[in-house]
């Protein structure tokens, strides 16, 4: 018993960042139909940057914050500005390999800033632990998930109230008609383009305390994400969120209770058993369709 | 028609002319070791270019049958000593099998869920391997795969596993032109251009989609065989998701629905990070922007793109 509760909250925190990783790419997918490959990069980004304003420069923690938000940001539009507005000939699979080229070269980049050492650091807040059924929370957990809630109800609202949000969700049901209302749905895409990477770079900040940082930690994060994303339902924001906490959980249990070596295979099995008896995701917005 | 059969022979006359000479008068073991490795990587581009480049099918878990191909015949082969060829076989067996059994549920997917699903399943292909270390030796690699041999001929590194496998490799060309030139190629074509269209003329979609992903699994898994002999000791990297991402590179810089693409791409994407081993940290940057910068400008790759340059190079000068 106290070990299960051990691992689900470990899960639901990790759980969290996956879900703040997948409603990033969830919400760039509904407004502009593309996959970014580089995501994960930007969890990267904001993660070492974080470590580079609060540990060795000394900022303080909401300004460090606010830093390494806006570096994933930033990076994310100049990516959207040179990378992707430029292609001529968007299809799918040609935008897919640009991702993936900008993956690498952030990756590069990083290698280049950052050196090939990992990087740790402390905690956002004190280390003692609060005991519930034996198992330790941390404090840290705590307010990784409640800063994950708090990001995904901005999200929400924003998109809900707010007439720059309504009008990205217009896009995202149908770009030719939101247009033709008079919405300038490419300044839309940019928005979320922003937007999605600094989610990404959130998600970097949460997890720098839990794990230690490096150029390639990356890549892997940014795949989780994409397995999340999917098993809410790509396009579906608080079905991004449920499937990252379900995803953190059930990897946490299988990595306790069968192997910690096939922890990392639990999310892609997943990923395989959701498309196959539920292609549209648990939480589907859309139904499974071509490119 | 004949005369454009005519053509193409001349074509491959040519290409085989080019490779036999290559394999005679080089004496670098380097050059003919990176000779190798493009054709090794030309089967996999082929194979996925079929899938791909053809019929529309993206996969992003290719290098899984690489993977399969490589690990079976160095199991068989070096730890129950059965003979390689023979080991060969159960190779490609094997990924047969794998890929039957896989693209049956996947191949029903389409676009990003089709990619999403292959992915899932290369990863997954290659955690067992990393895992299951008291069958494939794990994450440090496995060590002991025999050496090739045919009667008198012994296929070490240099001139005669170059050969070896270019010969496969100009087979292997072959067969896809055949292929794509007969009733079942049009029918690819036509899954690409529109799925429901081709359902609409009589077309079995899945079946033909799934035969076309067992035959790409089928050359994959030579393609790992032939790596697995050549450099004697395999790891799992070598078969990892960005290795899939690779070989759909190749497929795509190249330019896909050519067979001949496969040949361009496989031969830049393995040229290029041994020119950018000069630039030491600077590597992935570059080759990111190679990436970047030629799906930005020549969408359709480097084959159209580069024919498409010299005809409008052509027409300024007239």
């Amino acid at each position: 018993m106290q070990e299960i509760v051990q691992y689900l909250f470990s899960g639901i925190t990790t759980g969290a960042v996956y879900a703040v990783i997948a409603v990033g790419l969830s919400m760039l997918y509904s407004s502009t139909e593309l996959i970014n490959f580089a995501h994960g990069e930007f969890v990267m980004i904001g993660a070492l940057v974080m470590v580079t304003l609060w540990v060795r420069i000394g900022l303080p923690l909401p300004l460090a914050m606010a830093g390494a938000v806006g570096a994933g940001c930033v990076s994310g539009l100049v990516f959207e500005r040179f990378a992707i507005r430029t292609a001529r000939n968007p299809e799918p699979i040609t935008l897919i390999i640009i991702t993936v080229g900008a993956g690498i070269f952030l990756k590069g980049a990083a290698m280049i800033i950052w050196g090939k050492d990992p990087f740790s650091m402390p905690a956002f807040s004190s280390h003692e632990s609060i005991e519930i059924f034996g198992a330790a929370l941390l404090p840290q957990s705590i307010w990784i998930v409640s800063a994950a809630l708090v990001l995904a109800g901005g999200i929400h609202l924003f998109l809900k109230q707010t007439l720059t949000g309504k009008a990205m969700v217009a896009c995202a049901v149908n770009k030719k008609a939101a247009w033709l209302s008079g919405i300038p749905s490419e300044k839309m895409g940019i928005l979320a383009f922003g937007i999605s990477t600094g989610c990404g770079a959130v998600a970097g900040i949460f997890i720098a305390p839990i794990t230690m940082s490096a150029y390639d930690m990356g890549t892997i994060l940014g795949l989780k994400g994409f397995c999340a994303a999917m098993i809410g339902g790509l396009g579906s924001l608080w079905g991004a969120f449920a499937g990252g906490l379900l995803l953190g959980i059930l990897e946490s249990l299988g990595a306790g209770l069968i192997s910690s070596g096939l922890k990392d295979a639990i999310a892609f099995v997943l990923l395989l058993l959701i498309l196959y008896i539920r292609p549209g995701g648990l939480f589907a917005a859309k139904e499974a369709k071509r490119f | 028609m004949a005369i454009k059969n005519n053509y193409i022979r001349i074509e491959y006359l040519v290409f085989l002319c080019a490779v036999s000479a290559f394999g005679f008068v080089t004496e670098n073991t380097y050059y003919l070791q990176i000779m190798t490795f493009i054709g090794i990587n030309t089967l996999l581009g082929l194979g996925l270019n079929m899938l791909m480049g053809y019929t529309g099918q993206v996969s992003l878990g290719h290098a899984a049958f690489y993977g399969i191909g490589a690990y079976t015949t160095a199991i068989l082969s070096g730890t129950y000593g059965i003979n390689p060829w023979l080991s060969l076989v159960c190779a490609v067996a094997a990924a047969v099998f794998i890929a039957f059994i896989v693209g049956l549920p996947t191949l029903r997917l389409s676009g990003y869920y089709l990619a999403m699903g292959t992915l899932g399943f290369g990863m997954i292909v290659n955690i067992v391997i990393r895992e299951w270390a008291a069958v494939t030796g794990g994450a440090s690699g496995f060590v002991g795969i025999p050496v090739l041999e045919a009667g008198p001929l012994i296929f070490m590194s240099g001139a005669n596993y170059y050969f070896l496998v270019w010969g496969i490799v100009f087979a292997a060309m072959i067969v896809c032109r055949r292929l794509l030139a007969s009733r079942t190629g049009r029918a690819l074509r036509a899954i690409h251009d529109g799925e429901k269209t081709a359902v609409a003329i009589g077309i079995n979609t899945h079946l033909l989609k799934l035969e076309i992903f067992i035959f790409a699994a089928a050359l994959g898994a030579v393609a790992g065989f032939l790596y697995a002999h050549f450099v004697l000791f395999i790891s799992p990297e070598s078969f990892g998701f960005m290795f899939s991402i690779k070989i759909v590179t190749m497929v795509v810089i190249g330019g896909m629905a050519s067979v001949w693409g496969a040949l361009l791409g496989a031969t830049v994407l393995t040229l290029l990070p041994e020119v950018l081993h000069g630039f030491a940290e600077y590597e992935m940057i570059i080759f990111g922007t190679v990436l970047m910068v030629v799906m930005i400008f020549m969408p359709q790759g480097l084959t159209r793109g580069i024919m498409d340059m010299i005809r409008t190079a052509g027409r300024a000068r007239t």
